[in-house]
Order: structure tokens, then sequence, then C-alpha cells
């Protein structure tokens, strides 16, 4: 197990305010797995990736990649935000170099190889006013894998982009899962997405936070929305949604 | 008209444009009104309709100008102007920035430092101008310590808003990638709040010049304003004009150099817009 992810209890607020919003959530990612959790809207997707990063420890349990604590955010465990979060004054490959030295040939050299990885030769000297939504989230995933992250954490990544752009993007970390071999996990409220993307899938109830399904998805990469086998599936995850009372939500399932 | 001929040679399209060679383009028309002004102005002193110590014509005062820029001595009143200017400028912003930084970068120092420098704030900077003539003198100092206290507020000001808006999104990144301090200031921070500052340091220069023609106004025996006092002694109208224009241009021709530099340092708020 390369990730195990441990959380016995997480809540919001204090007194009569206090809300429970993850309960008793056990997960254990193998290496290069790609785990997809999908669930209703507030059913705290979002708190468990953060408590992954590290980027909130106010909760019981523990984290543990390959067998070292996290409890701090840091560089092994990327993180991709919903909006790209790029420092608009830094140029394409200043933001994937970050805090690195571009004029070091070793790191020019990796962010060289990044921008090609994520189609974006051409450009480097672009400012994020330049560039579209999906051009910039290309960019911050870039960022992530410069770092060489053990796992990289994806937080609805492509929930604001157009149908065209997010599935080119989806192809993007397929490739980039096949050629770098990095554990992935993404959050997102798209069944398709999660079956088109995931080796694993989790979906979760909501109040409190619950796994209310784990689910291996046995597919060949490349993958077609279209096959029996995908439908399949998608019927099945379908029927975990309305088996949580949370049904209603079923509505971002696109198409 | 020589011009018109490579409209074409059909008659209908040859008075088209002798029709639009009558009509003004727009950016010549704001001149309009300046050049009649001008224009009136020189008739009525030439024709002795107003005396010359009260208004002298443009031509004079251009005349005067010519007389002043070739014996050297608008060059020498304006260099000591301007060093001092610049002295009391450098002074007062750069301990504005350092101050703003601090005060910006830690709470603790905001709570003991912000409420009196908030305090000093409300005087008005040239009501002090009495004072320091007390304390020290028509001397150099005074007039370099009245422009920096003028400068020092705008940049205080703007650097620490600039810090404190620095999107907490963005820091929550600097925490995932790992940044060391440095990093944070020269990446994240100081980036974030440079077009906070570029406008402190403009609103700075602005009254860096203001606090330096009432220094100078107020007494001194060299520099621009030295030269209007000595020329309103002697009634040589047409130079306080010379000096009153030199004060303009100069406070405009740095308020234009910052504005480059805005554009310059921050290409990144909207590069389409430059053609680079
Ligand atoms: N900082 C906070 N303080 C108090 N409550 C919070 C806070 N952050 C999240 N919550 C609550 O925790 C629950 C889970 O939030 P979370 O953002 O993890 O949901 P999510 O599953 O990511 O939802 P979505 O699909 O809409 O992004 C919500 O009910 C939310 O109101
Ligand atoms: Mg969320």
């Amino acid at each position: 197990m390369s990730v195990l992810i441990r959380v016995e209890e997480k809540a919001f607020g204090i007194a009569d305010k206090r809300t429970v919003v993850l309960d008793d959530i056990h997960l254990d990612i193998n290496d290069g797995e790609f785990l997809t959790i999908i669930g209703p809207s507030g059913c705290g997707k979002s708190t468990l990736l953060k408590i992954a990063a590290g980027l909130d420890t106010e909760y019981t349990g523990s984290v543990n990649i390959h067998g070292r604590e996290v409890k701090k955010p840091g560089i092994s465990q990327g993180f991709i935000f919903q909006e790209h979060r790029l420092f608009p004054w830094l140029t394409v490959e200043q933001n994937i170099a970050a805090d690195l030295n571009l004029r070091d040939p070793d790191v020019k050299a990796k962010v060289q190889e990044l921008i090609d990885i994520v189609r974006l030769t051409g450009n480097e000297k672009a400012y994020p006013v330049e560039l579209s939504g999906g051009m910039s989230q290309r960019v911050a995933i870039a960022r992530a894998l410069l770092r060489e992250p053990e796992v990289l954490l994806l937080d609805e990544p492509f929930g604001a982009l157009d149908a065209f752009t997010r599935k080119h993007l989806q192809d993007v970390l397929i490739d980039i899962r096949q050629q770098k071999k990095i554990t992935m996990i993404l959050v997102t409220h798209d069944i398709d997405e999660s079956i088109y993307l995931g080796t694993q899938l989790a979906i979760l109830r909501a109040k409190p936070g619950r796994l209310q399904r784990w689910l291996p998805i046995e597919l060949p990469f490349p993958r077609n929305r279209t096959d029996t086998s995908f439908q399949y599936l998608r019927q099945k995850v379908l029927e975990e949604f309305e088996k949580t009372e949370h049904s209603a939500y079923t509505e971002g399932a696109g198409i | 008209m020589k011009t018109a001929a490579y409209v074409g040679v059909s008659g209908q399209e040859k008075t088209a444009k002798v029709k639009k060679t009558r009509t003004i383009p727009p950016w010549l028309k704001g001149f309009v009104v300046p050049i009649i002004m001008l224009a009136l102005w020189q008739y009525a002193g030439s024709a002795g309709l107003i005396s010359e110590t009260v208004l002298p014509t443009p031509l004079a005062i251009l005349a005067s100008f010519y007389e002043l820029a070739v014996s050297g001595e608008l060059a020498d009143n304006m260099k000591i102007s301007i060093a001092r200017a610049a002295g009391g400028f450098l002074l007062g912003g750069g301990l504005g920035l350092l101050f703003g930084i601090l005060v910006g970068f830690s709470r603790k120092t905001e709570s003991y430092l912000d409420p009196s420098l908030q305090m000093l704030r409300t005087v008005p900077h040239l009501s002090v101008t009495p004072l320091f003539i007390l304390w020290f003198g028509f001397d150099e100092l005074s007039k370099v310590l009245l422009i920096a206290l003028g400068a020092f507020f705008p940049i205080y000001i703007n650097t620490f808003l600039g810090i404190r808006s620095v999107d907490a999104k963005l820091f929550d990144v600097a925490r995932v990638l790992e940044f060391g301090w440095h990093h944070q200031i020269t990446r994240l921070i100081l980036p974030a709040a440079l077009p906070n500052i570029l406008l402190g340091v403009r609103l700075s220069l602005g009254i860096a010049w203001l606090g330096l023609v009432v220094a100078e106004l107020m007494g001194s025996s060299a520099g621009v304003g030295y030269m209007i006092m000595d020329a309103r002694q002697f009634s040589q109208t047409e130079k306080v004009f010379v000096g009153i224009i030199i004060f303009a241009v100069v406070g405009k021709l740095t308020d234009s150099f910052v504005r480059l530099l805005e554009r310059k340092l921050l290409k990144w708020r909207s590069s389409f817009q430059g053609t680079n």
C-alpha cells in the first residue's frame, strides 16, 4: 500500500454548531493506481483531499505515503486546485519552475519536457492572462509534475472547462499516468469522468461523508465512453447513487 | 490640392475628399481652445490692454525662458530643485516602503506601529512647515525632511495594502510547492503588491513635488522656487511664469516616467494591450 488515508472523524465548528463532515473513511491506494472519488455536493470530497494533501490537519486519523506520515503540505503530495491558481506575474515556464531556477539547464530541460507533455509547446513565454482555462490548468499540472510527487491530488480540476477541453485534458492525464507511473486521486462530480479515468472508484455519501462503495474499474485504456462495458459500469454507479438518500445529485453526471 | 490626387479621377470622389480635408482630426480639437486663448492673450498684451507686470504676453514668457536657458540659470536652479525633491522622495519613500513591508508582513508590528502612523497621517504635512523651520532653520535639511514627510505616507499605506491583499489562495499554492521564505517574498508577495507599490510611488512623487514648491517658496537661496520668489521681488512676472511652467512640466514628466515603469513592470496584467 502506498497511500493510506485514515479519517476517523473530521468535523467543522464547535459545541452545538459542530457538524461531522467525514466519518470513518479508510482508503488504501496502491502505487500507480488512479482513484476517482465521486459523491454528492457537500459530502466532503474537497475536505478529504485537503486532508490527504496535508492542507487540513484538524481531524482525527492519519495519512501515510510510503510509510511517511503527512503532517503538512509539500511537493510529494502534488495538488491541483479547481481553479488553476497560477502566479499571474510569471510566464508559463516560470510558473512551472516556480521556486526553482530556470537558468539551471537541468531544471530548464525538465520544464521543457513537461511543457511538451502537456502540449503547450510554443507558449513558454506567455503570461496566464493570455491563456485559456484549459491551458492554465495544464500549466498547473506541469507545475505539480515537475516536483515528481509520489501522489497527485486533483480536486475537480476540469469542472470549469467545456466538454471538448475536458476530454482533451483527461487524455493528457491518462498519458502522464502511463509515462510517469504516478499515483493519482481525483475528485469529480461527473460519473463519466470517474469511469473514464479511474482504475478504482470510491463513491461517497453525504451527511456525514462515508464511503458508500468501492469499485475496481478493470477496463483497458484507452477507454471508449460508448462501449457497452463502460455503459454497464455507468449504470452500476448510478444505481449506487440512487441508494444514497441524495439521489437528486445525479444531474451532474453528464449526458 | 496635390494630396487629393491619389483618391481618383472621378469628380464625385474629389469633392468627397475636399470635404474631408476641411474637418479637423479629433486629437487636434483639444488644441483649438488653448490656441485661441493664447492668440487672444498675445493680442491683448501687444495692444497694451493688460499691464505687463500683471500678465506678460506668451512671447515675452518664451523669450524669458530662452534667456534663462541660455544663461544656464534655469539649469542650475532646476538641478538644485530636482536634487532636493529626489533626496526627500528617496528618504521618505524608502522609509515608507520599509515600514510598509514590516507592517504588512507582521500583525505584531502592525499593532505596534500602524496606529501611531495613522495618527501622524491625519496631520496635513505642509502645516508642520513652520515647525520644521524653527527646528532646522531654512537649511536644506528642513526642505528635504518636509518633502520626505509627504512622500512617506502614500508609499507606506499602499505597500501595506498591497501586501495584505495578496490572494490567500496563492499562499496555499506556495505551501504546497514548499516555497522558502525568500521565494515567498520575491515570487509571491512583492510581485502581488507591486501594482499598489507603484501607485504609492506615483502619489508620493506628486506630494514630494508639492512639498518642494512650498519649501522653496518659504525661503531659499537657490532652486526654481527661489527663482520665482526672486523674480517676484523685481516684478519680472514673465520669469515667475517660466518657473510655474517648469514646476508643472517636470511634475508631469516624472509622473509619465512612473507610468512607463508601470507599463513595463506590470505587463503581466494585460499583455494583450502592449505590442511588445
Ligand atoms: N471551512 C469550513 N468551515 C465550516 N464548514 C465547512 C468548511 N469547509 C467545508 N465545510 C463544510 O463541509 C462540508 C463538505 O465540504 P466540501 O467542500 O468538502 O464538500 P465537497 O464534497 O467538496 O462539495 P462540492 O462537490 O460542492 O465541491 C460542507 O457541508 C461544507 O459546508
Ligand atoms: Mg469540493
